[in-house]
């Protein structure tokens, strides 16, 4: 059974581009285009791992994550998110949110599994 | 599609998006009717491109975006004042920015000087704040951490999470699975903490590992598997030399551990708890959704779309297969049948109807970019203008949109340049110094109307006229109504190397506007007045999906002729007809001559031209307003036909425009007047010097 | 709005079809439908071996009739022959042929290179020979069938 990812993300570019990856990769891909499309996802699917980007509209990544931890049947579930490397606040605050882990943007595909692969039983 | 290259070009689709986005909520940031929404919408659009260029490497863009960020992020966190003197530069920012994505799309250079000294003025606005954007490319080059070299070859590694580091997820069996990859391992779990079970809090952390990794690694490899865990568990990684099994010196223990080596602060908003609160509560009654200023739209790939419209074509087409059926059984046309059938009818219409209008979509997108180019026109002719749009929300077919707006472009431009007057000529003729150029679209019996309108001095006449004459497009004895000096300007021709200015000329006339806008199905008008100023007048077809033609028998072969293309039909007399040489004959047509074209041999249906008394003759209207006249051998009927693409499967075919799916399921071709008419001429050099008098016929 | 897609599956099965005497085959992943031959409308200024375009569900098909195509020996097709929608990159296209004649599971090793002495049309359209059950069958490089540009020119 072929792991299943759940990307949110408002831009197209970065949604496509986490999707060829990981589907290259072998995983399922779902997407979300923010926090609350994400959600919405949580509702009807339960993805082996979640990688968000953290600045969106109508909910951002750190309300995103806040919410799944708060959640009894997702606050177990791995979140990673996406962040430049200047953003080391960013950082500290998406952790403080319960954030698993981070990818840096721009991602390189190989560390992108390799960090998926990293959190996902 | 490479899907790398399909992703690029997502890239830049939705670059095109955030910068209109951009220009909007600058737009409303200097109009001061901005909500704190407004600066985020704009914060983002110039994010996204960034985040996006990062991915291609597109180094400049991301270099500049940054900048552009940073300065945007001041304002919204309210560091910085938007000042019109800040709105101007964040104007041109945007312009600077739409620029690079331009350049990078077409993956042309774009020189660093062009950026860095607005780069330098944004970091400039920026020194009041904490931060200089200069930092991005320092910290981008900056070494990577230095970390204890290694020569051990073993490590022994104390691992004891925290609550925290279940709570966020993070699974100690996976790191340590992890750390295998890296060599050897000797897993040592301490249970010893592990309280009695109905002790025992679910969220506790209670075990804890001392790992022996056989690995010729250095240390950051290994505290890379436990990157993600880094303050939320004691952690300590001992080298050991490869002969013992045990450490030499006990372990100590590394807490809160600074990975990255700098820690550059990035300002972040702080969002007002409440906010959030209201967010969550909005969550849990499960509402979502309604925020007030998102309005509900999907995005669903136009590919969706156009298979849907395939589908609702056929639909129409075995429609007509079954009337066609209905009728040759004899049905009467009163009985339940046909009664049913007409419903059907009917409800298929409406099916395309509604289905063609998914693909429609609001002219705004073209007209966002109009105010950044009166902006440059007005600044390059030293003109002051104001540009008012109307009918933003006015919607038509996507593909029209995305035509329509080199046209619009020229338009304006002309408008600008030809139309206004310089502010001294203004004020001395008692107007106000500062021009207007209106831009407004609408919809008008089933097809949109675009118009450009300026308040200028209004066409010159007799300059026209004296062109139109210096050019040899008009007789020096033509006596023309000031409606026909005005559409002069449309003449092939009329706009000569030498009437070319630096902002409007650019090498093309308003014939080429006016080509395509035909290629579009449209049609362009003017009406002027002196002193007044000049409306521009396009009228488009709603949709590219379907056209309203005229089936016509060329040798065995149904073809269409597009109606718009179309000014009259005729029955050739005898002595009309006149053999200009071995191939050519020409119509004369009230007292000029029209070159004559057999589509079938044309096309290669047959060898020999068919009779021109023995056929249907429908004169046409080519580009640039020259006129020719097409033979077949009948006329079918009249209908709208759905538009099939050749070259979605195929590749484009000389004479032949499109195809369509007619009722008895079969494909039938669409004419291509301009190229079937433009052929045959440069088969045909004596039809050339007709043009001359073809031309001077249309203009007297 | 949120979106769901699965990972590429490969799959290595070949569909085998019958031109006159001769057998070749093309990768079934390629393969959209098989359906009857309809009379097609020809295009004008087209090469000999497009047969025209064909109304499918709506979109236009090309047609090729790949006997002419291979330099093979043709006729008139009737309502016997069959059409072989192929996918090819982003455009689909019909192929003309006599007849499918079976569908075969291939192991890359198999695949026998063309012999030089073959003609430059079956070098140009054939990858590779199949020995199957003492027949022999060629595969196709469909990429090659769509008419390139000078062809077209002429």
């Amino acid at each position: 059974m072929n792991k299943t990812v759940l990307t949110v993300d408002d831009s197209r570019t970065m949604r496509d581009m986490l999707k060829h990856s990981l589907l290259k990769a072998g995983f399922r891909v779902l997407q979300a285009e923010d926090g609350l499309d994400g959600l919405e996802v949580l509702k009807t699917e339960q993805p082996d791992v979640i990688v968000t980007d953290l600045n969106m509209p109508r909910l951002d990544g750190f309300g995103f994550i806040e919410a799944i931890r708060r959640h009894i049947d997702h606050k177990s579930m791995p979140v990673l998110v996406l962040t430049t490397e200047v953003d080391s606040e960013k950082k500290s605050r998406a952790k403080a949110a319960g954030a698993t882990g981070w990818i840096v943007k721009p991602f390189d595909p190989v560390k992108l599994v390799d960090a998926i692969r990293r959190v996902a039983a | 599609m490479d899907p790398m290259e399909e992703i690029r070009e997502t890239f830049f689709q939705e670059c095109n998006e955030q910068l209109g986005e951009l220009e909007t909520g600058l737009l409303h940031m200097q109009a001061e009717t901005q909500s704190a929404d407004t600066v985020n919408a704009v914060f983002r659009a110039v994010h996204s491109i960034k985040g996006g260029a990062g991915i291609f490497g597109l180094d400049g863009l991301v270099r500049f975006a940054h900048a552009f960020e940073t300065t945007l992020d001041s304002v919204r966190c309210g560091r910085m004042v938007s000042t019109p003197t800040v709105m101007l530069t964040l104007l041109r920012a945007a312009d600077v920015l739409a620029d690079l994505v331009h350049a990078a799309r077409e993956n042309t250079i774009f020189s660093e000087e062009q950026t860095s000294g607005l780069i330098g003025e944004l970091t400039k606005l920026n020194q009041e704040s904490a931060e200089s954007s200069l930092q991005f490319a320092t910290i981008v080059n900056a070494p990577a951490p230095t970390l204890a070299p290694s020569h051990a070859h073993n490590w022994q590694i104390t691992f004891c999470p925290h609550p925290e580091l279940y709570a966020k997820a993070n699974e100690p069996a996976l790191l340590l699975r992890d750390l295998r990859r890296l060599g050897e391992v000797e897993v040592m779990l301490n249970a010893s903490r592990l309280p009695e079970l109905h002790q025992i809090d679910p969220d506790g952390a209670y075990l804890s590992w001392t790992i022996i990794l056989k690995s010729e690694c250095d240390e950051a490899s290994v505290r890379d598997v436990f990157e993600f865990v880094e303050g939320d568990c004691d952690l300590s990684i001992i080298a050991m030399p490869v002969s013992t099994d045990m450490p030499d010196e006990p372990p100590a223990f590394f807490e809160g551990f600074e990975f990255f080596p700098s820690n550059p602060i990035e300002p972040v908003p702080i969002l007002p708890t409440n906010e959030k609160l209201e967010i969550t509560a909005k969550l849990d009654n499960s509402v979502a959704k309604q925020d007030s200023a998102t309005t509900a739209t999907i995005r669903v790939d136009l590919e969706r779309v156009d298979r849907m419209i395939d589908l609702v074509g056929e639909l129409v087409i075995n429609e007509a297969m079954l009337s066609q059926r209905v009728l040759e059984a004899g049905i009467v046309r009163a009985s339940g049948v046909a009664v049913a059938l007409e419903e059907l009818e009917n409800l298929t219409r409406e099916i395309q109807d509604s289905v063609m209008a998914i693909r429609a979509q609001p002219v705004r997108s073209v007209f966002q970019r109009m105010p950044r180019l009166v902006r440059e026109v007005a600044a390059q002719t030293g003109k002051q203008v104001r540009l008012l749009t109307e009918g933003e929300s006015t919607e038509v077919d996507k593909t029209v949109i995305e035509r329509i707006s080199d046209p619009l472009t020229h338009m304006i431009r002309n408008a600008i340049d030809h139309g206004l007057e310089t502010p001294e000529v203004r004020r001395a003729s008692g107007k106000p110094a500062e021009g207007t150029v209106r831009l407004a679209a609408l919809h008008r019996s089933g097809r949109i109307v675009v118009e450009v309108a300026d308040d200028g001095a209004g066409i010159n006449r007799n300059r026209v006229k004296a062109k139109a004459l210096e050019n040899g497009l008009i007789n020096a004895d033509a006596t023309l109504t000031d409606d026909e000096i005005d559409n002069l300007i449309f003449m092939p021709g009329f706009s000569t190397a030498s009437a070319v200015t630096d902002i409007s000329g650019r090498g093309v006339g308003m014939d080429v506007v006016r080509r395509s806008v035909q290629a579009l199905g449209g049609r362009i008008s003017i009406s002027s007045k002196p002193g007044i100023g000049s409306t521009f007048t396009l009228s488009l077809p709603l949709t590219l999906a379907v056209l309203d033609g005229m089936v016509v028998t060329a040798a065995t072969h149904t073809l269409i002729v597009p109606l718009g293309a179309i000014l009259e039909t005729l029955q050739p007399r005898a002595n009309d007809v006149h053999p200009l040489d071995s191939k050519v004959r020409v119509l004369s047509l009230r007292g000029g001559y029209v070159p004559m074209v057999d589509v079938a041999l044309a096309l290669g249906y047959r060898s020999e031209a068919i009779e021109p008394t023995r056929s249907v003759a429908l004169l046409v209207e080519c580009e640039g307003g020259s006129q020719a006249v097409l033979l077949f051998d009948t006329i079918q009927s009249q209908r709208q036909v759905v538009i099939k693409s050749l070259e979605a499967n195929y590749q484009a075919v000389p004479g032949i425009a499109a195809a369509t799916v007619m009722g008895d399921g079969r494909v039938a071709l669409i004419l291509d007047v301009d190229s079937i008419v433009s052929t045959s001429r440069a088969e045909s050099p004596r039809i050339e010097s007709m043009r001359a008098v073809v031309t001077l016929m249309e203009a007297s | 709005m949120s979106q769901a897609f699965a990972p590429d599956v490969k799959a290595r099965e070949l569909i085998a079809f019958r031109i006159g005497q001769q057998e070749f085959c093309i990768n079934i992943m390629a393969v959209r439908e098989i359906r009857g031959w309809t009379v097609a409308t020809a295009l004008p200024h087209s090469p000999d071996y497009l047969r025209g375009v064909i109304n499918l569900r709506g979109a236009v098909l090309p047609i090729i009739d790949l006997a002419i195509r291979l330099g093979l020996p043709s006729s008139e097709p009737t309502a016997r022959n069959v059409i072989i929608v192929a996918q090819i990159g982003q455009q689909q296209i019909g192929l003309l042929v006599d007849a499918v004649s079976d569908i075969l599971t291939l192991n890359e090793e198999h695949i026998q290179p063309t012999p030089d002495v073959a003609s430059d049309l079956v070098k140009t359209f054939v990858r590779g020979l199949l020995p199957v059950e003492g027949r022999m069958i060629s595969l196709l490089a469909l990429d090659h069938v769509l008419p390139d540009h000078e062809l077209e020119a002429a």
